[in-house]
């Protein structure tokens, strides 16, 4: 039996979508069966993520009116042996073209058969948002260290928890190494103390998300990428592994060390 | 470099992180007590029970919100007194 975990967030444009293809992506690596689930009806985006938009003919809306079987509407990602599949949304439609009993029916027909199903969850806290969430074991909060997106996560916390998902979890992204060392950036630190949340990684700020998008290859394929590295971390975690967090200081250039010689640098 | 001058010349006291705790503080004390409009009424209940030992109160005229000011965020609770009772002391 897998396990469902929701991608979600409140506040648009935190990296919902690139979370959900760089852990469903880490763990296909892992050699687990995953299937990605696009819940954002209407605005879609997982499929170009993927780099998968030109192979999709049935999605999500189609399946779940019985237009299609489930399996017809997957799409294999051909760069893993059987293992990495996506069920795209529907563009034309909106988010009411799904019920939660409806999803909750998919995924728990999905993951009789995967280990993980990935659902990225639409912004906001409709209905969209309650069809991604109904029928997940566990779900992982995206949140940046801005108040907008902490203010957002910590309310989406409590709609999760009012909902009773057994498990909540928070993925802080883009966090800045050099803002956060000079106080200009919240730490991991004070935002789990504000949302009193159990975290499950740290993903830094990196170009190489953006160029990686640009191509449609998520980011966990790159070996050189901080971020791909803190992705492939969370993945572990999920899995039940002990990982710990990476450190996200750079390396300490000249001036750097000149700094720390005179205490400035802390 | 400029850093450092910034630092040894006493610009820059304030860390604009410390700036968006204290918002997010403050908003989240907002957000978390107006979500629920059970909220203030179950504060509203309990405070009624606690108060009507010492006096006789207009349990209709009770009001309890939320007030924002400028850096803090309070509970303010407006109950109307009826009647006194005689003050019993203990111990």
């Amino acid at each position: 039996m897998g396990e469902v975990i929701v991608v979600t967030s409140g506040k648009g444009g935190v990296g919902k979508t690139t979370t959900a293809a760089n852990i469903g992506t880490a763990l296909a690596l892992m050699e687990r069966r995953v299937v990605l689930l696009d819940a954002d009806i209407g605005l879609r985006n997982l499929d170009v993520v993927m780099g998968l938009e030109n192979r999709i003919v049935y999605d999500l809306v189609d399946v779940v009116t019985g237009v299609c079987r489930v399996k017809q509407a997957m799409i294999k990602d051909k760069r893993f042996n059987e293992s990495l599949f996506l069920l795209p949304a529907a563009q034309t439609k909106d988010k009411t073209a799904v019920t939660p009993e409806q999803m909750k029916k998919l995924t728990t027909e999905l993951k009789e058969e995967y280990d993980y199903v990935i659902v990225d969850c639409p912004a906001g806290i409709e209905q969209g948002f309650k069809n991604a969430i109904a029928g997940a074991d566990r779900a992982v909060v995206v949140t940046t260290p801005e108040v907008s997106a902490v203010r957002d996560a910590d309310r989406i916390i409590g709609l999760l928890e009012a909902s009773e998902m057994p498990e909540v979890q928070l993925m802080i992204n883009r966090i800045r190494p050099k803002m956060v060392k000079r106080g200009d950036m919240m730490d991991i630190d004070d935002i789990i103390d504000i949302l009193a949340v159990d975290l499950i990684g740290v993903v830094p700020e990196d170009d190489k998300i953006v160029v990686s998008t640009n191509r449609g290859e998520p980011t966990v394929l790159d070996a050189n990428s901080k971020a791909g590295q803190a992705y492939r971390n969370i993945a572990r975690r999920i899995t039940g592994e002990q990982v710990p967090l990476m450190p996200l200081e750079e390396e300490v250039g000249f001036m750097g060390r000149v700094k720390q010689l005179f205490g400035f640098g802390r | 470099m400029l850093d450092i001058l910034g630092r040894v010349f006493g610009r820059d006291d304030a860390p604009s992180k410390e700036i968006a705790k204290e918002r997010l503080r403050l908003v989240l004390v907002h957000d978390r007590a107006t979500v629920s409009p059970q909220f203030l009424e179950l504060i509203k209940e309990e405070v009624i029970g606690v108060i009507t030992g010492y006096m006789d109160i207009d349990e209709d005229g009770v009001e309890v919100s939320i007030h924002s000011m400028d850096k803090s965020v309070a509970l303010v609770a407006n109950i109307p007194i009826r009647r006194m009772k005689r003050a019993v002391k203990a111990v």
